[in-house]
């Protein structure tokens, strides 16, 4: 593990399960509601968000995954457009409240992009936002409406979140890099 | 025209280890660093591998309720075909409106090529009018390559000559195991029946499958096999084997997959073919001939079909026919191909 570590496994479990009740108590139930996880890490965060749902309120919660690759601002740009990992939003998306699921909320170009991805595929009648970790330096009008943790950062610092599902561990990590391009774009 | 074979350059299709998604970070995702697409035969094992993953992601938005991304918005696509096509042309078309390039469309016959412009002016006309990307079909084989030499952008071969068909031969594999069990193509008996010689879709192919490691046949008349046996034999010391034959029914024997090429009439000089009546009655694909072939095999045909002659109408249409699904891979290809020459997937 790189750097100092902000979240530990329980705090990230923590932070996972408050979200998740936040999340129910905003829409006063579980009616109409689906997570759609932003790949790579926000995809198993949604399906842990999801489960402890299912847990609490006994309905079990749709969950998708959306690669945001195709929506990017950024593909012209040297060095940037990662490889595509893959969309899977197996229902319908008209009238239903989408809560979309990042790791870290940082720039809002990713949320920007996610948002207009999903409204090629309906028209919800919600769209919401829940992060494990905030950290600042908005370049949109965007907001987070569920929070892990909010995290005061530089541009020079670099947030990873690690899950079991993708990284083998549960953590969160910040660490000052080298002010190189490439390295702040990506994440967030 | 003689082609060389040079050594494979690429990997051994380590199909299973490669495309493990669940192995996550442990292998980097690989890198595009073409910036044409000239030929199949500069493409490594890998760089095969990110076409077909990333058309997986284009077939995934082509099922969406709006098959179209934004990716690549204020990218000009710039079709230039000195040649008939249907599909071709309009399979690129549709794939840079897919994801939202701007198309231009170049017809020779209605261009100043006409007038007797040559092909270096017209490519730095299409550049000087803005084209990011050039799609080009031409009769001549290498076209591609001079106009890769003037042009700025990005080149991608549409079918040149007897040359070249590389989108062809990468939605042909993608088809084939699409349509395989399991997905692994090594070992599978794979014929291609038909006009070898003045096929650029055979030529392509052969690269191609040749790298996923199939057991590859070549069938026809000898007249239009003339020169295969000596690649086939040159092949081999280099670890791309193919069997080259005139006998259908040996060719035909257990085969997984078969692949009829069309008869091309404009290309044939004459006393090439007796007739075509007569070829169709030794090598078109009948169901009676199609009895041989192994029970699950699929049957392709790039298109477009002389029916009757290379394949009769039932086979065509048949349950084994996967040749509307090569179509519509197609379009999935050709978006990927068009993604990553323009910059996605360079990571």
């Amino acid at each position: 593990m790189d750097g100092r570590q902000i979240m530990t496994a329980d705090e990230v479990r923590r932070a996972t399960i408050r979200i998740s009740h936040e999340i129910v108590e905003k829409q006063a139930g579980t009616a109409g509601l689906v997570l759609i996880g932003i790949q790579r890490r926000g995809v198993p965060l949604a399906s842990r968000i999801a489960a402890a749902i299912e847990a609490n309120e006994g309905s079990p919660i749709r969950v998708g995954a959306l690669d945001i690759t195709f929506y990017r601002d950024d593909l012209s740009l040297a060095s940037a457009a990662p490889i595509v990992k893959g969309t899977d939003i197996g229902f319908d998306l008209n009238e239903a409240t989408v809560v979309l699921v990042d790791d870290v909320l940082y720039t809002g170009r990713t949320i920007r992009a996610a948002m207009d991805a999903l409204v090629d595929f309906g028209r919800p009648q919600a769209i919401r936002l829940a992060v494990l970790v905030d950290r600042g330096h908005r370049e949109l009008p965007i907001r987070a409406d569920h929070v892990g943790k909010n995290v005061p950062t530089s541009r020079e610092e670099v947030v990873r979140v690690h899950l079991v599902e993708v990284d083998g561990e549960d953590n969160v990590t910040i660490e000052r890099v080298a002010p190189v391009g490439e390295l702040a774009g990506a994440v967030g | 025209m003689t082609v060389d074979l040079p050594a494979a350059t690429s990997e051994p299709p380590a199909i299973d280890a490669a495309s493990d998604p669940s192995s996550g970070a442990a292998i980097p995702p690989p890198r595009w660093r073409h910036r044409h697409l000239l030929d199949v035969d500069v493409l490594s094992w890998q760089d095969i591998e990110l076409v077909m993953v990333t058309a997986d992601s284009m077939k995934e938005v082509l099922a969406r309720p709006i098959a179209k991304v934004p990716a690549l918005r204020g990218h000009n696509v710039t079709i230039l075909f000195y040649e008939a096509s249907t599909r071709t042309r309009i399979s690129f078309e549709v794939a840079a409106k897919n994801l939202a390039a701007d198309v231009v469309n170049v017809a020779a016959a209605t261009s100043s090529v006409t007038k007797g412009e040559s092909l270096i002016d017209t490519i730095r006309t299409i550049e000087a009018l803005g084209a990011d990307t050039i799609v080009i079909r031409h009769p001549v084989s290498g076209a591609p390559y001079l106009a890769a030499e003037t042009f700025g952008g990005s080149i991608v071969n549409g079918g040149d000559g007897w040359h070249a068909h590389p989108t062809q031969a990468l939605l042909d594999l993608y088809t084939m195991r699409e349509h395989l069990a399991g997905g692994s193509l090594a070992g599978r008996k794979v014929t291609i029946v038909g006009d070898i010689l003045h096929s650029r879709v055979a030529r392509s192919n052969i690269w191609t499958l040749t790298a996923a490691g199939v057991d590859l046949w070549l069938c026809g008349p000898p007249t239009l096999l003339r020169g295969f046996e000596s690649w086939a034999s040159r092949g081999a010391a280099s670890g791309r084997r193919f069997t080259v034959t005139s006998d259908i029914d040996a060719a035909l024997q257990d085969a997984d997959i078969v692949m009829a090429l069309r008869i091309q009439r404009e290309r044939m000089a004459g006393g090439l073919l007796p007739s075509l009546r007569e070829y169709a009655a030794r090598y078109g694909l009948t169901s009676e001939r199609l009895e041989t072939v192994h029970p699950d095999a699929i049957v392709m045909h790039p298109g477009p079909m002389n029916e009757g002659v290379e394949i009769a109408p039932d086979v065509a249409a048949g349950s084994r026919s996967v040749i509307t699904d090569q179509v519509a891979n197609g379009v999935a290809i050709r978006m990927a191909i068009l993604y990553l020459l323009a910059g996605g997937g360079r990571g």
